[in-house]
């Protein structure tokens, strides 16, 4: 207000008023700023919202879920058919379809994700890096009801022919797919992390008479550790927690396997199998996806720390 | 010197080995990412070839049949449309403000950090997580239904973590010296966000939106869980009436089904005569996710061009 | 040597009679004592960054078991000029070599395009302007050149390790801690760890580029040191920003300014007789 009022000292009479005037304006112009910056506050903090939502549904109704079915049941009995009569809560027996779906899915991703990166980092002239990365983006959008429709009406028959004794619906076909839609996510997030690997230390190994290869296989990617470790970790948590590929291509069977020849449910598998039908709100049958998706949620929370640790500390090495 | 020299040749034999190596790598790379395209093709070929023949114009002006040769998208493409403007309208607003609010007002302390670390972990929870949220919440507790605005609320929630991060990624790639010039001529904070961060950071924006509404459109398993129906033989009602006051809401809580749960539908059915009418409706998603998708690529890269501060 | 000891005397006792330095002195080489036998030479050599020419038809000896210094102000094409030694601006696309970079006895053109780079690289060895030990143990940073080699005899290797840390200076500080990642070290044993990882592999040639602009007075001092001693193993090409530094460890100097070989003479005829007025210029620092 200082200024104010010594700018418009000289006009003597109306001083006062063009102060007051000014003065009301400046705090109607507070409130205006501060309203609106409570507001993009508010925006802000529906993240924290969400999170707070979902774990509060998540528990509410798991906890219904563990009032009647002991914890103990949960976590080790070895079936899971909990809308027979005879009802079991097993929840190994779903874990083992998402476990072993995701490892077959891994087993595809990262030799081929890294391979990618590596190529992407090292090798790959910068015209070839542009092209390919938004064509890998692509790969990555296509929706996942899509790849399911693919894993069971391409992949599965084609498998068939190698492996006749192929069910229909199998963990193998559902992962391999899974694995394939994984491949830009775990190539793009090492290849970051290769890049993120200062040029000084190529050169020093280009200087000692290395090549491409062995600079990016013995200085670059162990460089790149926590950042392509990170990239996995991400890659399994987006495997975990896949529904659509599983849920088409694998059978909504329960089914304690680690066999990926075999017909499984996943955990999400079971939640759209449930979701599907028409189970009364309140039902013991309903309260079982919301513990079913309390430990996805866990499983895949676990891998996004992680994850998300482990690329931080290759930012700060940096 | 000497220690080399009388083995020369023999590091020349090692050198031609190397690079053998190199070009092997080489190699593998291509065909690394040759494994990728080529399932891309395999997989939109695949679909256009088993869908080419239910590609016609009923298909589009069709409800779903029990009779696969006469069942059609109608109302799912209706269901998607509606669906997508509820998430725009929610996401868009929402995300925005909240980059908006973490690039230029939050100050450095825990509650930043706390929403901050939110967003991350948000982006990372998978998709059916958020259908269960959106049960037990909009569904159950808060009463609205298993309806548009159920979906329309759970898929904007889901891409609000890409339309945050693409905001604040194009705001802070405007310079300082903008926010200086524009408060050195006596703009307030928000006029500064308003005439300067906003326009400047559309196109970037745009962008993350784009992506996300992609990610939107093709996602089934949150959708699923709240319960949409798989087979609707009907339309939402219009939003425009001939009575006063000509607009009507009811859409908003009116049953519904999307593409992909069409999809879902017809796939998991044992009649392959379905497949056909899942494989024409996967055409025209990947077709609309790739379309999004080119178009938010070439935004960026035309971004990358025109911009220099 | 005596030019190692005149090399150490202060330049700045000189540096007042530069103004009765004689016009038109001795060419290089036909100084008191018979010139060193040649290690390599540069024959008109030019190089372009694209369109940009950054090297002009520049010609060089390089005398062998001698420290050579290129000194010039910033973006005179010093470091461009020592890159080509090792072909590392093979690395990028865009670049061009015009001339000649031949390495004796041997009389092999290092820049002929049937030459190949990694070759070049394994007989001419490079220590960086900033320490960068690989993210790997002390002793697999210094193996690393002999294991790209295809070294894989244990022994060998343990004792070519010692060896080179030997001669770096370095294994007195780091035997106990050969397992250690070589970024834990200070910076000064950091750059003395690069060194003995460009030593290990016995180089005909090794290039510094400004090894020491990144060190503190201490750790400089150690480093000089030790270049004046590696000297008797191997021939030396050093770039630096510093006059002194060059002053200290050089036996030739080269004066290098927009891309060009101004002059090139014995280290205390640069720093004291220059025939050139611009060399004159730079080193008592009327330039820049």
């Amino acid at each position: 207000m200082d200024s104010a009022s010594a700018i418009d000292a000289p006009r003597g009479a109306r001083l006062p008023t063009v102060v007051s005037d000014r003065l009301a304006k400046k705090y109607s112009r507070n409130l205006k700023e501060r309203a609106i910056e409570a507001l993009l506050f508010l925006a802000a903090f529906v993240s924290v919202f969400t999170t707070a939502g979902i774990v509060y549904i998540l528990v509410k109704e798991s906890v219904v879920f563990f009032s009647q079915v002991p914890i103990l049941d949960f976590l080790t009995d070895r079936q899971w058919t909990p809308l027979f009569d005879d009802a079991h809560y097993g929840i190994r027996v779903l874990l083992s379809g998402t476990i072993t779906s995701s490892v077959v899915a891994l087993l595809v991703a990262i030799p081929l994700g890294t391979t990618i990166a590596v190529y992407l980092s090292e090798f790959a002239s910068p015209r070839a890096r542009e092209v390919a990365k938004p064509v890998l983006e692509l790969l990555s959008g296509v929706p996942t009801i899509v790849y399911g429709y693919f894993a069971l009406l391409f992949v599965t028959p084609l498998l068939q022919a190698l492996i006749p004794s192929l069910p229909g619906f199998n963990l193998l076909s559902a992962g391999i797919v899974m694995g394939i839609m994984i491949v830009p996510y775990v190539a793009s997030i090492s290849e970051d992390a290769m890049r993120a690997v200062p040029m000084s230390l190529r050169e020093g190994s280009f200087a000692m008479g290395a090549t491409r290869l062995q600079t990016a296989m013995k200085v670059v990617v162990p460089a790149a550790t926590s950042g392509i470790a990170a990239a996995y970790i991400l890659g399994i948590s987006r495997a975990v927690g896949e529904t659509m590929i599983l849920a088409v291509a694998a059978g909504m069977q329960p089914n304690l396997t680690f066999n990926p020849l075999e017909p499984a449910a996943t955990i999400t598998a079971y939640i759209v199998q449930v979701a599907l039908g028409d189970l009364p709100h309140g039902s013991v049958g309903y309260q079982t996806i919301f513990a079913a998706g309390l430990s996805l949620l866990l499983l895949t929370l676990m891998f996004n720390l992680i994850g998300f640790w482990m690329r931080r500390r290759y930012r700060e090495v940096y | 010197m000497s220690a080399i020299a009388p083995s020369r040749t023999e590091v020349r034999r090692l050198i031609v080995r190397a690079r053998r190596l190199d070009v092997l790598f080489v190699a593998l790379g291509i065909v690394a990412l040759g494994i990728g395209f080529a399932t891309f093709v395999a997989l939109f070929l695949d679909m256009l070839i088993d869908g080419w023949s239910r590609l016609r114009p009923e298909f589009f002006t069709q409800f779903p049949s029990r009779r696969a040769g006469q069942a059609g998208i109608l109302s799912a493409w209706v269901g998607t449309l509606l669906v997508m403007i509820v998430t725009a309208c929610v996401a868009v607003p929402l995300g925005v403000a909240a980059g908006i609010y973490l690039e230029e007002y939050a100050p450095k302390n825990w509650v930043t950090d706390l929403i901050e670390i939110n967003i991350t972990n948000l982006a990372g929870v998978p998709s059916i997580v958020y259908g269960l949220l959106a049960l037990g919440l909009f569904v159950y507790a808060f009463g609205l239904g298993q309806s548009v605005q159920t979906a329309g609320l759970t898929l904007a929630l889901l891409i609000l973590p890409v339309v945050i991060v693409a905001t604040r990624e194009a705001i802070r790639s405007i310079p300082g010296m903008i926010r200086e010039g524009a408060y050195a001529v006596g703009a307030t904070r928000w006029q500064t966000v308003k005439d300067h961060i906003i326009p400047y950071s559309t196109p970037g924006i745009l962008t993350g939106v784009i992506i996300g509404m992609s990610r939107a459109i093709g996602e089934t398993a949150p959708i699923i869980t709240i319960g949409a129906l798989t087979f609707i033989a009907f339309l939402p009602p219009p939003p425009v009436t001939g009575d006063f006051p000509f607009l009507s809401f009811e859409w908003l809580s009116a049953p519904f089904t999307v593409m992909p749960i069409q999809m879902f539908n017809w796939t998991s059915r044992p009649d392959p005569a379905f497949h056909a009418n899942a494989a024409a409706a996967g055409t025209i998603l990947v077709f609309m996710t790739l379309a999004m998708n080119a178009l938010a690529i070439w935004l960026r890269f035309r971004l990358r061009k025109n911009i220099k501060w | 040597m005596v030019t190692d000891m005149e090399a150490r005397t202060q330049p700045k006792a000189h540096a007042t009679m530069l103004g009765s330095a004689q016009p038109g002195a001795m060419p290089p080489g036909t100084g008191e004592e018979p010139a060193p036998p040649l290690k390599a030479e540069s024959r008109r050599l030019s190089f372009h960054y694209g369109s940009f020419k950054a090297l002009k038809d520049v010609s060089m000896p390089v005398h062998e078991h001698r420290v050579t210094a290129l000194i010039g102000p910033s973006g005179c094409g010093k470091s461009t000029f020592l890159r080509c030694f090792n072909r590392m601006h093979d690395l990028y696309p865009g670049n061009r070599y015009d001339g000649q970079i031949v390495l004796h006895p041997d009389n092999t053109d290092l820049l002929a395009a049937d030459v190949d780079p990694i070759e070049v690289r394994m007989r001419v060895s490079m220590v960086f302007q900033k320490p960068n030990p690989f993210p790997k143990s002390i002793y697999e940073n210094v193996a690393y050149g002999l294991r790209v080699r295809g070294v894989r005899n244990k022994n060998l290797l343990d004792e070519k390790v010692e060896e080179s840390l030997r001669g770096a200076a370095l294994w007195d500080e780091v035997e106990n801690r050969l397992n250690e990642v070589g970024s834990n070290l200070s910076g000064g044993q950091q750059q003395r760890l690069c060194i003995a990882r460009a030593l290990a592999t016995d180089p005909e040639i090794m290039l510094f580029d400004e090894p020491t602009s990144a060190l503190d007075p201490i750790a400089t001092a150690s480093i000089e040191e030790l270049i004046s001693e590696l000297k008797k193993k191997v021939t030396i090409l050093i770039v630096t920003h510093n006059m002194q530094q060059a002053a200290r460890v050089s036996d030739f100097t080269a004066y290098m300014y927009l891309g060009e070989l101004v002059e090139f003479d014995k280290t205390d005829t640069i720093f004291f007789k220059p025939r050139r007025k611009e060399t004159e210029d730079y080193i008592t620092g009327r330039f820049g």
